[in-house]
């Protein structure tokens, strides 16, 4: 189980928080600019990779705050975490 | 049977303290201190169980948590029977009553014993090949095979013990309280670590405690009493917290460690009583060392597993470590120096030792030379080729082995013996680390798999890590320590270690018989039966991967996980296969290291503890009113409230009347709850439902569909503006908590500019609905300084209210289609205004209804369901809610798939009423909708989605949702089911009052 450094609360269980999928995927500001094409990308088109991954993670139990998470699929290190907003960290 | 085999030397029994138990209904003796297995061999019991598969006798083979043969039933037909416990882990207590498994009709005659006879065909993947076809038979088939199966019973009825969860955090965890554990624990401890050491044992010291020999030596003291003053130093060391009959089950990543404390298993069950049974503990430690140690193989050959074989250690452990003899006349069997301890330890006591057979060609340790003095005749370069006696052993065939060891040569020497010890070296205990994520490496010279990358802040330090020496160990737990964690001093001035062992081994994974391999029987995996003639099979058949080989052949899948003959399987494929030993990995080791007791797994999650019920405030009133209750997540909600047993039809056949026809009332505070405040409030409003809602006037209420982004309905509920910047959003009672983190989502991830707050409330408030012609008069007694005339107080609006100077707020809203009021008043005064409401409505036949008629009342009416109408794959469209879609907003969540290829399919499945021919006829929930049951395949259209028999309108009706059912009006359809069709006309889905005459009728 991970121990999860929460950007706002530190160090805290993987039991407190839920994971939210691929992070910096932004919503189309004009969906309805978009081809079905295009919008099926955003909606459904994820990475699954083994390596590292962004990730978004939410305190869920906790603050309840989003943030972003770097994690290596393959060993399960997490290389950093960062809040909503931040520019992820050139490794 | 003979009374010599105690032996008064041990200090770990107490002779003045004797213990009774039973074991297969006959009553033993035995002392404080024995295991059920030394008790046991004290009284020279070795037959203890039959095996899996061929039911052949097996005894006792190790002395502890490794134990594959002595696995027995405690305490049968009581409420605390375990089945399935190492009896070499069972400390004995008086009234223990233990029994064999997997025999019958006794563990001396079992009928099973007759697979041993058919074992030609028995071979691995007999049962994959066998009872595979005909499909039909299998019922059949596995009801022999699992009566003849079966390890163990479970209980029957509720356990009575106690159980609990702790967690713990630490700086340095210690896994093994051996030398190398007690060292690394001092070191940490001594230089300000937080420690914690644990020990699946009662005892702290791991084997060396019990090691008296002159041949291995500390600072010229026996290990055993140097260690002594080592554990004595330790036990007072403020920093460090000792936990003995704990042992670690699990070990995950980021250093997060389960491991389960024995805490009563120990003590006579009268002393049980109250008491902890057993504590699962959560240890996340900054750093971890492990210390487990390592198991002894046993050696692989024709009819290893008789009664009366045991591991060479063993049989050390049980006469040093309990003073027992396990045999009169011992036969030891080896390839390496350890076998040697044991006969010293063996010769001390003067217990006769007839041969030692050692397949190595030349020996040279003191130790063998000190054995030899003692006139024992060794056989070196020697081999068993087989063992005889059926429930104990009582003679082996030897022969020499050929240079190259694959083969036997010269003649064959029998001779007889007792007990046989074996020891084929040692296989360090890496199970733990593997968990974790360690990778091993492969050690060519000792055959050994070793750690090699730590995944987390660990290390692996003594035996488990393939330092077998006295010297490596100590040596090397002083460096690795130091450096591990970062210390200056060892703790530890001059450490001088004398030993009298080599390292030397001849290792042979299988040995050579005289016989062709078909006629032998050499036991690989002892619990699961499998030889290395089933392993040679697979290969034969075409496996390759250890894990294809495994699961076909069993080996290692037992309870035991394989921990004494994987590394020999592993050996066999390769030799076999013609491969490096190193390329073919190991199998996964698996938590839990030894098994969990369901009662540790759950603690005190039991009962009515299982799962959080969460109760209204209006609780209380509804179980003294006799209500059924029904579960709707975590939520009790009154379902129904029988009167003169009344069943469910017939209560809420009366509640829905009444509800039309004068007045009912409904406990809502389940429903979600979310305060929304903010100068982006409506702007928020407006993204998130597809709806407009700018142009909502403050004190107003308005319905809101929320979808997905994927177009498809997500949750509904009445949302109110209390004031210019400030709503009361309703939820659904099961969405409430995923609709607050899906709409906290947005704001704080893609309009992180917009100025809303969210809370949830749902707890805050009672939710009392009033609903029927007679709602208003009852609402005007229980509210008397409100004007709740059409003019002021219309529906779908909002007015703040005082009953007796308690503020509530007043929705004029409806989900049965009736004239309704909807209070909501602090939480602490729900029950109160709840009987106010009850009294006031006396004279008008208030009925109070649950969910069921809830549910009724809205289907009269073509309400949705969330989750019950629609399951994630229904679009408003497909609900004909087209209304709720605002064709003016640029954007809301979900707005773009509305009109993707997919969701602007004609045939989609929509929402239609369905009516039955006979009125009288209710559908089943879930039944199939079809228009031509003459066609093969059938073509499904959809399904019924609710449906009820309606009181009011005295017939049928139900939802459903039909393959382009919004152009089938009129249409009739059919629903087959299991022994008749029923006639169905798709229909309006709103089957009452459409023009809403009721809603507005004037009061
Ligand atoms: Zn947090």
């Amino acid at each position: 189980m991970f121990l999860i450094n929460c950007p706002f609360c530190g160090e805290r269980e993987q039991s407190e928080f839920k994971a939210g999928g691929e992070a910096h995927i932004v919503r189309p500001k004009q969906p309805t600019e978009l081809s079905d094409d295009e919008w099926a990308e955003y909606l459904f088109m994820r990475k699954n990779i083994k390596g590292i991954q962004f990730e978004r993670w939410n305190h869920f139990h906790g603050c309840r705050k989003w943030f972003n998470m770097v994690r290596d699929t393959s060993n399960d290190q997490i290389k950093a975490v960062y809040k909503m907003g931040e520019k992820p960290p050139v490794k | 049977m003979t009374n010599n085999l105690r032996f008064k030397t041990s200090k770990f029994i107490d002779e003045t303290y004797r213990v009774s138990f039973k074991f297969n209904n006959k009553t033993y003796f035995g002392f404080k201190g024995d295991t059920l297995a030394s008790a046991l061999l004290a009284n020279g019991v070795h037959l203890v169980g039959r095996s899996f598969k061929y039911h052949r006798p097996r005894g006792i083979m190790t002395s502890g948590s490794e134990e594959p043969n002595a696995i027995i039933q405690l305490h049968d037909n009581s409420s605390r029977t375990e089945p399935n416990v190492r009896a070499t882990e069972v400390e004995i207590y008086e009234g223990l009553v233990a029994s064999s498994q997997n025999c019958w009709p006794s563990v001396n005659f079992d009928i099973g014993g007759i697979n041993n006879l058919l074992s030609p065909i028995l071979p691995a993947g007999f049962y994959y090949k066998t009872f595979m076809w005909p499909p039909s038979f299998w019922k059949k088939y596995e009801y022999f095979i699992r009566k003849s199966a079966g390890l163990g019973k479970s209980p029957k009825v509720a356990d009575p013990d106690i159980y609990e969860h702790n967690y713990i955090h630490c700086d340095v965890l210690v896994i093994g309280a051996g030398i190398s554990g007690i060292m690394a624990a001092k070191m940490s401890a001594k230089n300000g670590y937080k420690t914690l050491l644990v020990d699946e044992k009662s005892y702290l010291g791991g084997s060396s405690i019990y090691d008296n020999s002159e041949f291995s030596k500390i600072n010229n003291q026996t290990t055993s009493s140097w260690l002594e003053k080592e554990i004595n130093e330790i036990s007072k060391l403020e920093n460090l917290e000792i936990k003995t009959r704990t042992s670690v089950a699990a070990f995950h990543g980021y250093n997060f460690l389960l491991a389960r404390e024995n805490l009563t298993d120990h003590l006579p069950i009268n002393q049980r009583e109250k008491k902890v049974r057993q504590r699962l503990l959560k240890i996340r430690a900054k750093k971890v060392i492990t210390a487990t140690g390592s198991i002894e193989r046993p050696l692989i050959f024709d009819n290893n597993d008789r009664p009366g074989i045991l591991l060479s250690s063993a049989i050390k452990k049980y006469i040093d470590l309990y003073g027992v003899a396990c045999g009169e006349n011992n036969v030891l069997f080896t390839n390496n120096d350890s076998a040697y301890e044991t006969a010293m330890s063996l010769i001390q006591r003067g217990i006769k030792i007839n041969a030692i057979i050692d397949n190595r060609e030349q020996i040279d340790s003191k130790i063998s030379y000190e054995v030899e003095k003692n006139n024992i005749k060794i056989y070196k370069g020697y081999t068993v080729v087989d063992t005889y006696g059926y429930r104990r052993i009582n003679k082996i065939s030897i022969m020499k082995l050929s240079k190259d060891g694959q083969t036997v040569i010269g003649d064959k020497t029998k001779l007889n013996c007792d007990c046989l010890g074996v020891s084929g070296g040692w296989t360090p205990a890496v199970h733990l680390f593997t968990q974790s994520g360690g990778k091993l490496k492969f050690r060519e010279e000792d055959q050994v798999f070793i750690p090699d990358f730590y995944p987390s802040d660990q290390i692996s330090i003594g035996s488990c890590n393939g330092d077998f020496s006295l010297e490596e160990i100590v040596k090397n737990t002083l460096y690795s320590i130091k450096k591990f964690l970062n210390v200056e001093n060892s703790e530890y001035k001059t450490i001088e270690i004398i030993s009298g062992l080599n390292l030397s081994k001849r290792n042979i994974w299988l040995l050579p018989s005289d016989k062709s391999i078909g006629k032998t029987k050499s036991f690989v995996d002892y619990q699961n039966d499998s030889t290395s003639k089933d392993i040679k099979l697979a290969l034969r058949e075409g496996f390759r991967s250890i894990e294809h080989v495994k699961r076909y052949t069993t080996t290692g899948m037992g309870t035991d996980q394989g921990k004494l003959g994987n590394m020999h399987a592993l050996g066999i494929i390769s030799e076999t296969a013609g491969t490096k030993m190193g390329e073919h990995g190991t199998t996964t080791f698996r938590p839990p290291y030894t098994p969990l007791t369901f009662g540790t797994i759950v603690g005190r999650n039991v009962g009515e503890f299982f799962d959080i019920f969460r109760r209204t405030p209006i609780h209380d009133w509804h179980v003294a009113n006799n209500a059924k209750f029904e579960n709707v997540g975590q939520w009790k909600r009154a379902w129904y409230y029988p009167k003169n047993n009344e069943n469910m039809h017939q209560a809420v056949q009366r509640e829905s009347k009444a509800a039309r026809d004068s007045a009912g009332i409904l406990d809502a505070s389940t429903l979600g709850k979310i305060d929304i405040q903010g100068t982006d409030a409506s702007e928020f409003l407006n993204r998130v439902y597809t709806n407009a809602w700018s142009k909502l006037a403050v004190g107003k209420c308005r319905y809101g569909l929320m979808l997905n982004e994927d177009g498809m309905v997500y949750d509904d509920g009445v949302t109110t503006r209390l004031g210019e910047n400030h709503y009361i959003m309703t939820t659904t009672t099961g969405g409430a908590a995923n609709v607050l983190g899906k709409l906290e989502d947005y704001l704080q991830t893609e309009w992180p500019e917009l100025n809303v707050y969210l809370s949830s409330v749902t707890d805050h408030y009672a939710t009392i609905s009033v609903c029927g012609p007679n709602s208003k008069k009852i609402v005007s007694k229980v509210i008397t300084d409100l004007d709740l005339s059409d003019e002021k107080f219309p529906h779908m609006s909002f007015k703040n209210a005082k009953i007796d100077n308690i503020k509530c707020r007043v929705m004029r809203i409806s989900f049965t289609g009736e004239h309704s009021y909807e209070i909501n008043i602090q939480a602490n005064y729900g029950k109160s205004v709840w009987e106010k409401c009850m009294e006031a409505g006396k004279d008008f036949n208030i009925t109070p209804y649950g969910t069921e008629t809830m549910h009724l009342l809205r289907a009269e009416k073509g309400f949705i369901i969330v989750g019950q109408d629609t399951d994630a794959t229904m679009t408003p469209i497909d609900l004909q809610m087209d209304w709720i879609v605002s064709k003016k907003k640029y954007d809301f969540i979900g707005k773009r798939s509305l009109y993707r290829s997919d969701t602007i399919r004609e045939d989609r499945k929509q929402l239609v009423g369905l009516l039955t021919e006979n009125p009288e006829e209710v559908l089943e929930e879930g039944a199939q909708i079809v228009a031509d049951i003459k066609k093969s395949p059938i073509e499904m259209l959809g399904h019924v989605t609710s449906s009820y028999y309606s009181p009011n309108l005295k017939k049928s009706i139900a939802l459903g949702v039909v393959k382009g059912g919004k152009n089938m009006f009129g249409q009739k359809l059919i629903i087959p089911m299991e022994n008749k069709n029923i006639n169905v006309t798709v229909a309006d889905p709103v089957f009452l009052d459409k023009e809403g005459e009721r809603l507005n009728a004037k009061l």
